[in-house]
C-alpha cells in the first residue's frame, strides 16, 4: 500500500476524537472513497470467506485478476467476507463508477469471463443476477431488483452482519467509513466504566453464546471485583457443529469484534484481553491477527488509546480441538495450559478467573453488538425485539432448507418466517419435520410450533434453547432418533470426562440409542439383550434428568436436551424403533434389511463384487443371497443392480 | 540449534500457559509430538512429562504418530452427517484398516475426523492433504484410495 | 458465625466454609468420593450433591461456600436419586468381580452402593478394559477398576510434586496413566504409595508378597526372620479395632511367632545402627569440611526422588543404608555367623509402613553375591491381612519380647517413625560423638509435629551451632533443597521423609487420610521415648555388642561394606 494510504488511515483515527461534523473537507472526501461512493475505477468484490472458498471462490478470484490483466482493465479487486447467502456462493459483486453495486451468484471460475465481458460492455446479464444494492448517492439500474428486497434479505435486520460481505475486512479505513470506532471514541470521551456497564445493562443485551445472561450485569460483576490485573476474554471457540456465525463475523468484520472487546475491557477495567479462537478457523485467525496489528500501529490498541489513559493489549490463543473449551472455566484452564476441564463455580470467573484474577468472557456475537449500542445508545438497541429478548440474533441455517447460510433477524421473528420466507422453504419441496436450535445443547421444534417467536424464554417453553445460533432444518426424510444419536455421539466424544454424570451418563444414553438403532442380527445373542434394551429405554428419561441435575458444567447439563426434546415431540418414532424395529424415515441403516428378490436376480455377480464386506453369496447365473450378519447397509448393491433385484425394507 | 530450539526460543521465561502454543508450533513443524520433543519441552518449561502428555492427549489436534504421506480428513459436521459421512468414514476405516488418529503400517495413509470444514453445501466432504473432495459416497472410497496408492507407486 | 438450614434444622456455619465442612462439623453425613481434606475441591464425582433452595440444579456440598440463610436438603429425593444414579453409572463401567477383588469388604464403592441401596443393573453397555500394570516392584495398577476420582493424581502432583501419573485422553477414553502410557517402572514414580492410600477401589494396590512369605514359612529348609518398623506396633492395632495409637509391640511379637516367623527383630535396633553410622558421618563432615548439608537416606522414595530431580545432591546424601537394609545386611552376616546358618537359607522379611521399601529391597546395591539382603517386604496392610488369613487376632497372643542378638533398642530408634524422629535421634548421638558427653535436654520440640518443614538451631559446643531442617512430603523437600541450591548455607543436616508426617503416614499404612490417626501414632511414639530407660542409640547394649564383636567402629571398613551404599543419577527417565 502506498504511504499516503497509511497517513490517511492515521488521520482518520485521529479524527475519531472529533465529531464527524468537524472533520476536514479532505477527510470527508476520503471517507466517501472508503464508503465506495465516489469511485474512480470499477470495483469487483469477491466473497472469499471460508464457505466462499469452499465453493471455489479462490479460483474465481484468480480468474478475475487474470481477466483484468488479459484485457488490460484498470479495476480494483476487493476480497470481502461472507454476506450470508452461502447457498449461492461464490458471490461476486461489481460496482462501476457512479452506479450501484450489483451482486451475482454462483460465479465459479468458468463463469467469470462471460460475466465480466457483459458488465464491462455495459450489460448487466440476467443470469446469476441477485440484485443491486440500494444507495441514494448512486445511480440505480433500471429493471433490476434490489438485493434488500430479495426474499433472503428482505426480512432480515442486519446490524451485527451489516458490514459482512460489504467491506474489505482488512481495511480499517472502510470500517471507520461505516462509522466504526465512533462508539469507542464517544464512550472513552464521555462515559465511565461503571456508566458503560449500566448503559449495556439498560440496552437489554444478553449473552449470544447461548446462556442469555444480561451482558451489562456480567460486566458489572467483574468491574466490582477490584484487582491490579483483570482479563477480558472473547469466546471464539464456536464448537457447535453447524454454527458458523462467529466465523463469518471475524472473517468479514474483525474490527467490529475488536471494538466490542476494547469497550468491554474498558468497562470491567481489564488491561489484557484474549481471543480464544478455535484452530479450525485459520482464515479467521489470519484476519484477526492482521486487524490487531493494524490497530496497534494506529494506537487503537496499546497504551493510552485515543488519549483516554486506557491501555489494552489483545492476544490470540488458539484452541486445540475440544468443544468443552467453550465453557468458561474450561477455557480458562485451557489458556492456562491445562486439560480443558471445568472448575467448580463459585468462585465465578468474575471473581477468580484466569490466573485467579477477575475475568469476563463474552461470545463473539455479543461483543459484535456492543459498538452499535455504544454509538447509537441503548434505546436504539432495545427498540426492536421482544419484552425480554432485545435486539437481533444471527442464525446459521443449514440442512434441508433451500437457502442455507447466515441470517440476522429481530428477536421475536417467528420460526416460520425464517424457514419459509428467508430460508425459501424446504428443499426439493419436501415436508418440514423439525428445526433443531442450539446444537448439541438444544432441542427441536416440531411442525406444530413453527409459529413460535424467537425469544430466549419462549423457546425454552417448547424444550428448545436459543443456543449460539445453529439452526438445522429437517425434512420428513430425517429420523429424529438418528438426530438424537448424532448429538449424543458428539457430546460423548467431546465430554471432558471429569464428572460421572456426563462421562458415564451420556455414554449410557448413547448406548441406549445405539441399541434401538441396531438390527437384530447385530445384537448380542444372549436372551437378555431385548430386556436390557427395554430397561435402558425405560430409564432413559431418569438418566437424562440426573445428568441435567448433577453434571458439572453446561455441556453435561444440556447434553440430554436433544434426546429429551425428540422424545417429547417424536415419541412415536422412538416407539417404532423400539417395538417394531423399524425406522419410518428410512435413515437408520441397521434397521433396514437388504434382500435379493430371487425372481429378478440373474446372478450377474455385480453386486457381490461391489460389496465391501463380501456379504453377497452366489454363483454365476444363480440367484444371489445376502448374509444379513455381514451386510453393512451401504446400499452399493442397490446402486449397481441393473435388474432392480434388491429389496430394501 | 534445531527447529525445536528456535520454537522454544520464542517463549522466554515461559510459564505453563505457553504449553499449548508451543505444542501447536512443534506439531506444525514436525507433524506430530514425539517422546523426545515432549521431554525437551518438559525440561524447558519445568513441567513433568506426564502433565504434558495428559494435556496433549486431551485435545483432538495433537498426534503422537507421524502423519501418513496422504492424510485423510473426514468431516463429521451436521450437514455432512445428514448426507452420510458416517458410512464414508466406515469405508475408509475398513479399506485402510486403521482407526481415526492412526497411521497405516506402511506410513502411506493416516485418518482423522474433523468437526466442520465449512463447505457444507458440498457434503459429504473429505480432504486428502488439503485437497477437497466433495459429495463423496461410500462407493467412491475404494477408487479414491486406489488412485492415491498408484501415486505412491509412481513416486517410489 | 451465622445460621443456615440443613434438612429443616438450623445449624451454625461460618464464612469461608463449604456446605460439606459445615455438615461434617455437625455430624450430618454426606457421602463423597473425590473429596480430599486439605486440598481444593474439584467437584468431579458429583456424589456429594445436595439440593439448594433457589438453584435449578443440584450443587456439590464440597465446593459450594455457605451463605447466610441457605436452605439445604442433603437427602431429598432428587439428591438421593442423583447420588444413586451416579454410583450405578460407575458400576456400569466397573468389573463385576467384587468377590475376587483385593478390596472386597474394604471398598469405598461397595460401601456407597450398599448405603444408596443399589439393587439392580439399570445401565448397560461396553465396559472399558485395560491391561494390568504389573511392572513396578512396589505398586500394582488395575485401570479397569479405576473410577477416575483423581485422588491419586492429586496426591502425586500436589502433595508429592512428582506427577508420575495424570489423566490421559478425554471423555470415556480417559484413563489415569504415566507419560506415553509406559509401565510405572519406566516412569518417575518414587513408589511412595500415597496414591494407594487414597484410592477408593482396587485400582491401586501394593504388589503383594504374602504368598512368597507364607511359602518361605512353610519351607522347612528356610529360617524365616522378620523385622518390624517402629511405626508398626503403634498402627497395627487400628486394623483390629483397637484404639488409635495403642502400642501393641509385645502382642505383635507374639502374633508374629504364631504366624511362623522363626526370629522377630525390631527395626529400631538397626535404626540405632543407622544413627551410629550417620552421626559419625555428620561429625566427620563437620570436622573435615566435607559435603554439607548431610541429608538422611532412610526413605527410599526420597532417594529415588533425589536421583531424578536433585542429582547434584548425591554427594550430600548420607551413604548409610536405611535401617531396613542395615538389618538385612547384619542378619545375613553377623547373625548368620552367630547361628551357624548359611545365609542362603535365611529368608529375611521386613514389615514396613511403606511401599517404596519393596523397591528398595530389590535395588541391585542391596544384593550381595546374588542373595538379596531383604527377601520380602510386607506393608502394614499386608501384615494385618496375614494375621486375618491365619485366623488370628491381636487378642490371640501373650506379649513377648524380641529375639537376640538384635532384640534391644533405644527409644531414639523408635521415634524414627515420626517426621523429625531421625533428626532427634541423630542429634543425641552426634552430641556425644563431638563432646563426649550425654545430651541431657533431649526433646527437640521444634522438629516434632506435622508441619511440612521444621527447623532448629542446636548449640553443640560453645563454638559449634548446627542448623538442622526436617522436611516431610516431597513438596517440602523441594522447598529446603531449593533454598540450599540458591545458596543457603546455615544448614548442616537435613532429614527428609517422603511421606507427610513421616512413616506413620506412609504408603503402606491403613488406607484413608485420617490425620487424627496419624497424630495418635505420633504421640504414641514420643510417649514411648519419654519414659524409656535407654534413650540414646549408643547406650543400646546390643549396639555396643555388634560393634565390639563384629563391626569395630562406625565407618570402619566392615561398616562400609555392609552398612553403606551408593546412588545413581536417573535424569534420563521421562521426568
Amino acid at each position: 500500500m502506498p504511504n499516503t494510504s497509511t497517513n490517511i488511515r492515521s488521520e482518520l483515527v485521529q479524527s475519531l476524537n472529533k465529531n464527524p461534523g468537524d472533520w476536514s473537507q479532505d477527510l470527508q472526501d476520503e471517507l466517501k472513497n472508503y464508503q465506495h461512493k465516489e469511485l474512480e475505477k470499477p470495483i469487483i468484490y469477491i466473497g472469499t470467506g471460508t464457505c466462499g472458498l469452499g465453493a471455489g471462490a479462490g479460483d474465481t478470484l484468480k480468474e478475475v485478476k487474470d481477466y483484468l490483466e488479459r484485457n488490460d482493465i484498470d479495476a480494483e479487486v476487493k476480497e470481502v467476507g461472507c454476506i450470508g447467502f452461502c447457498v449461492e456462493e461464490p458471490l461476486v459483486d461489481i460496482q462501476l463508477p457512479g452506479r450501484t453495486r450489483v451482486g451475482f451468484s454462483e460465479i465459479t471460475e468458468d463463469k467469470v469471463e462471460g460475466l465480466l465481458d457483459s458488465v464491462f460492455n455495459g450489460q448487466i446479464p440476467a443470469e446469476h443476477l441477485v440484485g443491486q444494492f440500494k444507495d441514494q448517492d448512486l445511480e440505480p439500474y433500471e429493471d433490476i431488483d434490489y438485493i434488500e428486497d430479495h426474499p433472503f434479505f428482505r426480512n432480515q435486520t442486519r446490524r451485527v452482519l451489516e458490514n459482512c460481505g460489504r467491506v474489505e475486512p482488512t481495511s480499517l479505513e472502510e470500517y471507520i467509513a461505516q462509522d466504526g470506532f465512533q462508539g469507542l471514541a464517544k464512550i472513552l470521551r464521555t462515559t465511565t466504566p461503571e456508566e458503560l456497564c449500566d448503559l449495556i445493562k439498560d440496552s437489554g443485551l444478553r449473552g449470544r453464546g447461548g446462556a442469555g445472561f444480561p451482558t451489562g450485569l456480567k460486566w458489572k460483576f467483574a468491574l466490582d471485583n477490584a484487582a491490579e490485573q483483570k482479563y477480558f476474554i472473547c469466546n471464539a471457540d464456536e464448537g457447535d457443529p453447524g454454527a458458523f456465525m462467529d466465523r463469518a463475523v471475524i472473517e468479514g468484520d474483525p474490527y467490529r469484534l475488536l471494538e466490542g472487546m476494547i469497550l468491554g475491557s474498558y468497562a470491567i477495567g481489564a488491561s489484557k484481553a484474549i481471543v480464544y479462537i478455535r484452530a479450525e478457523y485459520p482464515l479467521a485467525i489470519t484476519r484477526l491477527n492482521h486487524a490487531i496489528s493494524v490497530l496497534k500501529e494506529e494506537g487503537l490498541l496499546g497504551d493510552n488509546i485515543l488519549n483516554s489513559g486506557f491501555n489494552l493489549e489483545i492476544k490470540i490463543k488458539k484452541g486445540a480441538g475440544a468443544f468443552v473449551c467453550g465453557e468458561e472455566t474450561a477455557m480458562i484452564n485451557s489458556i492456562q495450559g491445562k486439560r480443558g476441564m471445568p472448575s467448580p463455580r463459585p468462585p465465578y470467573p468474575a471473581e477468580k478467573g484466569l490466573f485467579n484474577k477477575p475475568t469476563n468472557i463474552n461470545n463473539v456475537e455479543t461483543l459484535a453488538n456492543v459498538p452499535g449500542i455504544a454509538r447509537n445508545g441503548p434505546e436504539w438497541f432495545k427498540s426492536i425485539g421482544t419484552e425480554d429478548s432485545k435486539g437481533t440474533k444471527v442464525f446459521a441455517v443449514s440442512g434441508d432448507v433451500k437457502n442455507t447460510g447466515l441470517l440476522e433477524v429481530e428477536m421475536g421473528v417467528r420460526l416460520k418466517e425464517i424457514v419459509y420466507n428467508i430460508g425459501g422453504g424446504i428443499a426439493d419441496d419436501n415436508e418440514f419435520k423439525a428445526a433443531q436450535i442450539g446444537g448439541p445443547s438444544g432441542g427441536c421444534v416440531p411442525k406444530q410450533h413453527l409459529d413460535i417467536e424467537i425469544d430466549y424464554e419462549t423457546l425454552q417453553e417448547v424444550g428448545a434453547v436459543m443456543g449460539s445460533g445453529g439452526l438445522v432444518i429437517m425434512d420428513e426424510n430425517t429420523c429424529m432418533v438418528d438426530v438424537a444419536k448424532f448429538f449424543m455421539d458428539f457430546i460423548q466424544r467431546e465430554s471432558c470426562g471429569k464428572c460421572i454424570p456426563c462421562r458415564e451418563g451420556t455414554r449410557r444414553m448413547l448406548d441406549t440409542l445405539k441399541a434401538i438403532t441396531r438390527s437384530r442380527s447385530q445384537e448380542d445373542k444372549s436372551k437378555h439383550e431385548s430386556l436390557k434394551r427395554f430397561k435402558s429405554v425405560v430409564y432413559l428419561k431418569r438418566l437424562a434428568n440426573v445428568i441435567q441435575d448433577s453434571a458439572h458444567c453446561g455441556l453435561g447439563q444440556t447434553g440430554p436436551n436433544p434426546v429429551l426434546s425428540t422424545l417429547r415431540w417424536f415419541r412415536d418414532e422412538y416407539e417404532k424403533h423400539i417395538y417394531e424395529r423399524t425406522c419410518p424415515a428410512g435413515v437408520c441403516k441397521n434397521l433396514i434389511t437388504y434382500n435379493v428378490d430371487e425372481d429378478k436376480c440373474v446372478g450377474c455377480t455385480l453386486c457381490a463384487q461391489k460389496c465391501p464386506s463380501d456379504a453377497i453369496k452366489g454363483k454365476q447365473q444363480v440367484p444371489h443371497y445376502i448374509v444379513d450378519e455381514e451386510c453393512v447397509r451401504c446400499g452399493q448393491c442397490v446402486e449397481v443392480c441393473r435388474f432392480d433385484a434388491i429389496n430394501v425394507k | 540449534m534445531d527447529s525445536i530450539d528456535s520454537i522454544l526460543e520464542k517463549y522466554p521465561n515461559a510459564g505453563r500457559d505457553s504449553l499449548i502454543p508451543i505444542l501447536q508450533e512443534v506439531q506444525e513443524e514436525e507433524n506430530y509430538l514425539s517422546k523426545d520433543n515432549v521431554k525437551r519441552i518438559g525440561k524447558y518449561l519445568g513441567l513433568p512429562t506426564s502433565k504434558i502428555y495428559g494435556v496433549a492427549t486431551f485435545y483432538n489436534q495433537f498426534r503422537f504418530e507421524a502423519l501418513g504421506n496422504y492424510h485423510i480428513q473426514i468431516c463429521r459436521g451436521t450437514a455432512c452427517h445428514v448426507k452420510g459421512s458416517e458410512q464414508v468414514l466406515e469405508e475408509f476405516k475398513r479399506e485402510l484398516d486403521i482407526e481415526p488418529g492412526e497411521t497405516s503400517r506402511n506410513g502411506d495413509f493416516s485418518l482423522e475426523i474433523v468437526s466442520c470444514i465449512g463447505a457444507c453445501g458440498l457434503a459429504p466432504v473429505i480432504t486428502v492433504n488439503g485437497e477437497v473432495h466433495s459429495k463423496v459416497q461410500p462407493g467412491d472410497v475404494k477408487d479414491i484410495i486406489k488412485n492415491y496408492r498408484e501415486e505412491v507407486k509412481e513416486n517410489a | 458465625m451465622f445460621e443456615i438450614q440443613v434438612n429443616d434444622k438450623t445449624i451454625k456455619a461460618k464464612k469461608g466454609e463449604t456446605i460439606l465442612d459445615a455438615c461434617k462439623r455437625t455430624d450430618i453425613y454426606i457421602p463423597t468420593i473425590c473429596y480430599m481434606e486439605g486440598l481444593e475441591p474439584t467437584g468431579a464425582c458429583r456424589v456429594c450433591v445436595v439440593e439448594l433452595e433457589g438453584q435449578d440444579g443440584l450443587v456439590t456440598a464440597c465446593a459450594t461456600p455457605v451463605e447466610e440463610g441457605m436452605e439445604i436438603q442433603t437427602h431429598s429425593q432428587r439428591a438421593v436419586r442423583a447420588r444413586k444414579t451416579n454410583i450405578e453409572l460407575i458400576l456400569a463401567d466397573h468389573p463385576d468381580d467384587c468377590l475376587y477383588c483385593v478390596r472386597n469388604g474394604d471398598c469405598e464403592l461397595q460401601v456407597l452402593a450398599e448405603d444408596l441401596g443399589v439393587r439392580q443393573r439399570r445401565y448397560f453397555g461396553d465396559k472399558n478394559e485395560y491391561d494390568l500394570d504389573d511392572s513396578s516392584p512396589a505398586i500394582k495398577r488395575d485401570p479397569s477398576k479405576c473410577i477416575l476420582c483423581g485422588k491419586c493424581v492429586r496426591v502425586c502432583e500436589e502433595v508429592q510434586t512428582v506427577s508420575a501419573i495424570d489423566f490421559v485422553n478425554r471423555g470415556s477414553e480417559t484413563i489415569v496413566d504415566t507419560a506415553y502410557e509406559e509401565g510405572l517402572n519406566l516412569s518417575n514414580c518414587v513408589y511412595c504409595g500415597q496414591c494407594v492410600r487414597v484410592c477408593p477401589t482396587g485400582a491401586l494396590r501394593e504388589q503383594s508378597h504374602i504368598k512368597e512369605v507364607k511359602e518361605a514359612i512353610n519351607n522347612p529348609d528356610k529360617m524365616v526372620v522378620v523385622q518390624n518398623a517402629p511405626s508398626i506396633s503403634v498402627t497395627i492395632g487400628e486394623e483390629f479395632g483397637l484404639r488409635k495409637g495403642k502400642d501393641v509391640v509385645g502382642i505383635m511379637n507374639g502374633v508374629l511367632r504364631r504366624l511362623g516367623f522363626d526370629r522377630v527383630f525390631p527395626t529400631s535396633f538397626s535404626a540405632d545402627l543407622t544413627i551410629m553410622e550417620e552421626a559419625a558421618e555428620l561429625v566427620e563432615r563437620i570436622e573435615n569440611d566435607g559435603d554439607l548439608p548431610l541429608i538422611t537416606s532412610c526413605s527410599p522414595g526420597w532417594i529415588k526422588f533425589m536421583e531424578e530431580y536433585y542429582p547434584d545432591f548425591i554427594d550430600n546424601v548420607s551413604t548409610c543404608r536405611s535401617p531396613q537394609q542395615m538389618m538385612g545386611a547384619v542378619i545375613k552376616s553377623y547373625f548368620a555367623e552367630e547361628e551357624g546358618i548359611d545365609p542362603e537359607n535365611i529368608y529375611s522379611v521386613a514389615i514396613m509402613p511403606c511401599t517404596a521399601k519393596k523397591f528398595e529391597a530389590e535395588r541391585p546395591e542391596h544384593t550381595r553375591g546374588g542373595n538379596p539382603d531383604i527377601d520380602a517386604v510386607l506393608t502394614t496392610r499386608e501384615f494385618a491381612r496375614m494375621i486375618e488369613l491365619a485366623g488370628l487376632d491381636l487378642s490371640d497372643a501373650e506379649p513377648e519380647g524380641h529375639d537376640t542378638p538384635f532384640g534391644e533398642r533405644s527409644s531414639a530408634g523408635k521415634i524414627f517413625g515420626a517426621s523429625g524422629g531421625v533428626m532427634e535421634a541423630a542429634v543425641r548421638t552426634a552430641y556425644n560423638f563431638i563432646t563426649g558427653e550425654d545430651l541431657e535436654d533431649m526433646d527437640l520440640e521444634s522438629v516434632r509435629g506435622l508441619n511440612g518443614v521444621k527447623e532448629a538451631k542446636i548449640q553443640i559446643t560453645e563454638d559449634l551451632e548446627i542448623g538442622v531442617a526436617v522436611a516431610s512430603g516431597l513438596k517440602n523437600a523441594r522447598k529446603i533443597l531449593d533454598q540450599v541450591k540458591e545458596g543457603r548455607d546455615d544448614i548442616h543436616f537435613i532429614e527428609v521423609m517422603t511421606c507427610p508426617g513421616g512413616c506413620i503416614n506412609g504408603g503402606g499404612q491403613p488406607r484413608g487420610m485420617d490425620m487424627e490417626a496419624v497424630k495418635s501414632r505420633m504421640k504414641a511414639l514420643y510417649n514411648i521415648d519419654k519414659t524409656d530407660k535407654v534413650r540414646r542409640s549408643y547406650e543400646n547394649n546390643a549396639i555396643k555388642r555388634i560393634y565390639d564383636e563384629f563391626l569395630g567402629e562406625p565407618l570402619s571398613e566392615k561398616s562400609h561394606e555392609l552398612l553403606h551404599t551408593t546412588y545413581k543419577k536417573r535424569e534420563d527417565v521421562l521426568l
